[in-house]
């Protein structure tokens, strides 16, 4: 089992060398073993992985298994999941047992995956480091002192201990990529409307991107082929087609030509990192891709603009959590403002609250064309950077993180220094674009990530650089330590 | 001091869709608190809005019927604020660039004087649910079935100068939205509700005074109590050295007051900002052309069609296009009959009252529109007269018969013009009554034609009404002038 | 940019979240250090530049109207903090 990659399991199930029974019980015992050193789930479904995995083996006997029939993989507590506990790592949906499926859900169950539980994050998806969860911080297997990253880390946690093959995640500020460069995997934010948003708990929707999280570009072209797609409850789903990701990883890439920012070489960055980039940029020129610097000259306002916008938006989004129809509520609310504003400073930790006083103020009268409507015009300016590198290269490359995987507790106290790890991140999603971190080295153990930049719905490019670096590297194979 | 009120209503009117404005619930009125709220309507984390195509459309067919300019690209906003009837903590709704801009729209008052009332704009938004204040365990309770209705708010520009304009303009409003078809106008289910931004100021002064916004208030009579309760409040506070106060009021019809709403007090910042849910509405001129042309005829055009086409006066014309059911009620009595003024008279006159008597609508009237046709095709034909019609339209009301026909055979109501009849009663009412014939005949001109009456209605008394009145004239006239 | 007490009680009272008064001076240091950092927008000139709510130039998608949406309540109010009648209870609402 160890270093199980999805592909490696459908050929498995396949051949029969074992049934989803079998992986899913293995993958189970190895969470109950070990999960206790991460702590990256939040809840494991043992029971109803079990049945899902034996119809699952039924299916695959009647020839009628989807893509995907079998597979075991983790859901990011984010995505609604019915008759099991959506917590988004908040006391306030502690008790909630979400009604409905998210529509990632649905359609990953539709290709026959198997849920082996849903794992922890940064409450309401707002951190970086997997510290903020109601539930414990998760830690990196990697080295367990450090954070995973975040907030999709105990995705990132279980698939780099072994402890699930890959994992959904989402994405509003760099919350796949960044896990994925700490813990050493591939993850994948698609472009924004190529994966429904319904279901998925939201904190700031212009931003918000689910996507796939695993140890191969190939795995996240599996994983994405099933997620992505047109969904009639989103608006902002994009009608478009979606094109066979896995037969895309071969293509043709010669002449490639890949942009390189030069805003993201400059200080704060490892020195490490930099030239772990460096190396892996000329792997790809060894590959026939053309380098070319760039520049994306507001790269330094995408931290500041994204501070705005998203605590905005998810200030707006969490006032739904009052509890009046779900969720936590106050113990004997005296009046009705009683019930609202102790519901709310109970059930909400305090990097939730802070960012919603943030997002209040930022929208409030007197302050909105200051902070709210300057961010969304910087958003443009940063747009129109991305928009005039396109028009000379394919894809951006540079490091997915100024830092390889920080100690736990060594930036809880600093907001502002964790906020901008975020850096090279943040604008691929004020911008709305593709991206993938993959893994390219290591420095002092920690894992090293590299992140490639596409154009809108290119996602196919953006995998076939990511696989075609795998099949000449070997970083992605790395197992962290304790793995199971 | 003279006091000039200024007046400007927001008006939510419910539009007649068959789904909510962002999820696939029903709109439907009087089902069982919360079973038409779906996951969307409850905000459940992780829902999203999806937009109503026809909502869109009444939208915009309102905007077309005031001549105002359709925003071509409008966008959704969330005005964030707490209230247990609002699911998400904000409600949707459209503040820097609503579907529907500046339009007017023509009032007429009873005088028969017209002003011009101008729209600031109408935007779509989202209805709220309802918080039921009975007592449930010393708790409310809340239904969300109204949760998401779709909404138009039709905002006006401070325009009107007394109770009365208002109430024309609300009426006038209400005429538009039922006659383009977008809302059933029901003010007693809350189909359509009405704020009223209320203001004095002294004669002659431009700038405006501090306004009281009065909620909710749900008829056309209350709108207009309301407001001059209103304005009779802020002129005595103000007379008595006092100051309007800007606030929300509430009108409580029983006590016939006004009061500040306690929820209202707190100065509220609502926090617009453009929904991210939502992608900006953008409307095709191809749509515009298409919901021109199936723009119906509305009030105003309606009117004058019928002054001219039917020859009616303004005030008949007016009564009969106030509300669409009863213009197609009177047209098709119209047809039916082969006289729009006659039938415009029984439509603004019996029917009018009988529906009035037992409080019911156009559209349930017992009386059909045929029927009612039929019966003054009689009238028309002599068949009967004025009097025995009356009769006859009673019978018809209580469903004594099919038709005017079948009544007038049943009861044997038909007029009697046969002048061998009429006059044997004629000569029965003369030998009766010698001492009034002896008067008549040493009368002058003037008192004969008053005693003449005397023996016209005794003669019609004899024949059930049912005799000719012409016939009897003349039979008279021979018999006492012998 | 900093945030004084009053302004923290303001925005706590919007947002509706109890603050206790302990914890604002450390709230509003940090919510100081954040809008400082956020102060580097301010530097740019922004005149004529179209504000951006959404990453696509897409425009807003229609639904037909239809009811599809069937009646969920048991289900939905199982996890509801306190229902009777198939309402949701709440303190008591004052107009």
């Amino acid at each position: 089992m160890p270093n199980h990659t999805i592909a490696d399991i459908l050929r498995g199930l396949e051949a029969k060398t074992f049934s989803s029974e079998e992986i899913t019980q293995q993958y189970l015992d190895a969470i109950a073993k070990h999960d206790s050193n991460y702590n990256s789930f939040i809840t494991v479904t043992a029971e109803q992985a079990l049945t899902q995995a034996r119809a699952a083996d039924t299916a695959r006997q009647n020839g009628s298994a989807g893509a995907l029939c079998g597979v075991p993989i983790a859901h990011k507590d984010i995505f609604c999941t019915e008759g099991v506990r959506t917590s988004c790592a908040s006391k306030m949906l502690d008790n909630f047992i979400a009604p409905y499926n998210a529509t990632v859900v649905d359609r990953l169950a539709n290709a026959g995956v198997v849920t082996l539980g849903k794992t922890n994050l940064d409450e309401f998806a707002m951190g970086s480091s997997n510290e903020t969860s109601f539930y414990g911080a998760v830690r990196n297997p990697w080295n367990t002192d450090c954070v995973p990253g975040g907030s999709s880390g105990g995705s990132a946690a279980a698939i780099a201990a072994g402890l699930a093959p890959a994992a959904t995640g989402t994405d509003t500020g760099g919350s796949i990529r960044q896990p994925a460069a700490l813990c050493g995997l591939t993850g994948l934010k698609p472009t924004y409307g190529r994966v429904s948003r319904y279901g998925m708990i939201a904190f700031a929707s212009s931003l918000d991107q689910g996507g796939p999280m695993a140890k191969t570009a190939e795995d996240n072209a599996l994983l994405l082929q099933a997620m992505a797609g047109f969904d009639h409850r989103d608006s902002t789903s994009m009608d478009l087609a979606v094109p066979d990701y896995r037969a895309g990883l071969n293509k043709d890439l010669s002449g490639l030509k890949i942009g390189v920012p030069k805003e993201y070489f400059s200080e704060g960055l490892d020195p490490e990192i930099a030239s772990a980039i460096e190396a892996s940029l000329d792997e790809y020129r060894k590959m026939g891709a053309e380098i070319k610097s760039i520049s994306l000259p507001h790269t330094h306002l995408a931290v500041p603009c994204y501070y705005i916008i998203a605590p905005a938006e998810a200030s707006a989004n969490l006032s739904r959590f009052d509890g009046v129809r779900y969720g936590y509520r106050c113990e004997n609310p005296k009046d009705l403002d009683d019930l609202y504003t102790r519901t709310r400073a109970e059930g909400f930790g305090e990097e939730v609250k802070r960012r919603i006083l943030i997002g209040t103020y930022a929208l409030s009268s007197g302050f909105y064309d200051a902070y709210y409507r300057k961010a969304q015009q910087i958003r443009r300016l940063i747009k129109q950077d991305f928009d005039e590198a396109f028009k000379t290269v394919d894809i951006i490359a540079g490091p997915t993180t100024p830092n390889p995987a920080f100690a736990l507790g060594e930036k809880v106290s600093d907001p502002v220094t964790m906020y901008l790890e975020d850096i090279y991140t943040i604008a691929v999603n004020l911008a709305g674009l593709p991206a993938i971190s993959l893994p390219a080295g290591f420095t002092k153990g920690k894992p090293i990530g590299l992140q490639l930049i596409g154009r809108d719905f290119d996602e196919t490019t953006l995998l076939a650089a990511a696989h075609q670096y795998q099949q000449r590297s070997d970083w992605h194979q790395q197992a962290a330590p304790g793995s199971v | 001091m003279e006091w000039e009120v200024v007046i400007g209503l927001e008006i939510h009117v419910q539009l007649t869709t068959k789904s909510k404005i962002f999820s696939g619930s029903s709109t439907a009125f009087g089902a069982d608190a919360n079973t038409q709220a779906s996951a969307v309507d409850l905000a459940m984390p992780g829902t999203l809005p999806v937009l109503n195509e026809q909502a869109v459309k009444k939208a915009i067919l309102f905007g077309l019927a005031i001549d105002a300019d359709i925003c071509r690209d409008s966008v959704f906003d969330r005005k964030n604020y707490f209230y247990p009837d609002l699911p998400k903590g904000y409600q949707t709704t459209q503040m820097d660039f609503p579907i529907v801009g500046a339009g007017i729209v023509e009032i007429t008052l009873s005088d028969g004087s017209t002003r011009s009332v101008r729209v600031h704009h109408a935007h779509l938004e989202e209805d709220a649910g309802k918080s039921l204040h009975e007592d449930y365990q010393g708790m409310s309770g809340i239904d969300l079935n109204r949760a998401g209705t779709p909404l138009i708010e039709i905002v006006s520009e401070p325009d009107m100068r007394s109770a009365e304009e208002a109430v024309a303009y609300l009426r006038k409003i209400h005429s538009i939205v039922t006659y383009l078809g977008i809302s059933d106008g029901d003010m007693s289910q809350g189909s359509l509700r009405c704020d009223a931004n209320v203001s004095i100021r002294p004669k002659g002064q431009e700038e405006y005074g501090t306004r009281a916004e009065l909620k909710n208030i749900n008829s056309f009579r209350f709108v207009e109590r309301a407001i001059k309760t209103e304005v009779l409040r802020q002129i005595e506070l103000i007379e008595d050295g006092g100051k309007v106060r800007q606030e929300t009021r509430l009108y409580d019809s029983d006590k016939n007051e006004t009061r500040p709403m306690r929820s209202k007090e707190e100065a509220n910042d609502y926090r617009y900002f453009p929904c991210p849910d939502l992608l900006p509405v953008h409307v095709e001129q191809s749509l515009i052309n298409e919901l021109m042309a199936q723009m119906p005829e509305l009030p105003d055009a309606k009117r004058q069609r019928f002054e001219t086409e039917f020859g009616l006066s303004a005030y008949d014309a007016a009564l009969l296009t106030g509300e669409r059911p009863v213009a197609d009620y009177f047209e098709a009595v119209a047809s039916s009959a082969g006289d729009a003024k006659l039938a415009a008279n029984w439509v603004n006159g019996e029917l009018s009252a009988s529906l009035n008597r037992e409080n019911l609508s156009i559209t349930a009237s017992p009386v059909t529109a045929e029927q009612l046709g039929g019966l003054i095709q009689r009238i028309r034909d002599n068949s009967i007269s004025g009097k025995i019609a009356k009769q006859v339209f009673d019978a018809l009301w209580n469903q004594e018969g099919d038709s005017a026909d079948a009544i007038i055979d049943n009861k044997g109501l038909k007029q009697v013009s046969d002048s061998g009849a009429i006059g044997a009663m004629v000569d029965e009412v003369l030998a009766a009554n010698p001492e009034q014939v002896e008067q008549f005949r040493g009368a002058d001109e003037g008192k004969r034609k008053k005693m003449l009456g005397f023996f016209v209605g005794q003669i019609m008394k004899a024949s059930k009404g049912q005799a000719n009145p012409g016939v009897i004239n003349s039979l008279l006239n021979e018999k006492l002038g012998g | 940019m900093s945030l004084d007490q009053n302004d923290i009680a303001k925005l706590a009272r919007l947002a509706r979240i109890n603050i206790a008064e302990t914890d604002t001076a450390e709230l509003s240091q940090r919510i100081g250090d954040i809008l400082n950092m956020v102060d580097a927008m301010q530097a740019v000139d922004t005149t004529n530049i179209l504000p951006m709510a959404n990453p696509h130039d897409a425009v807003q998608r229609l639904r037909a109207d239809e009811v599809n949406e069937t009646n969920q309540r048991e289900h939905f109010q199982k996890i509801a903090p306190q229902t009777a009648d198939g309402l949701y209870l709440v303190p008591q609402v004052i107009e």
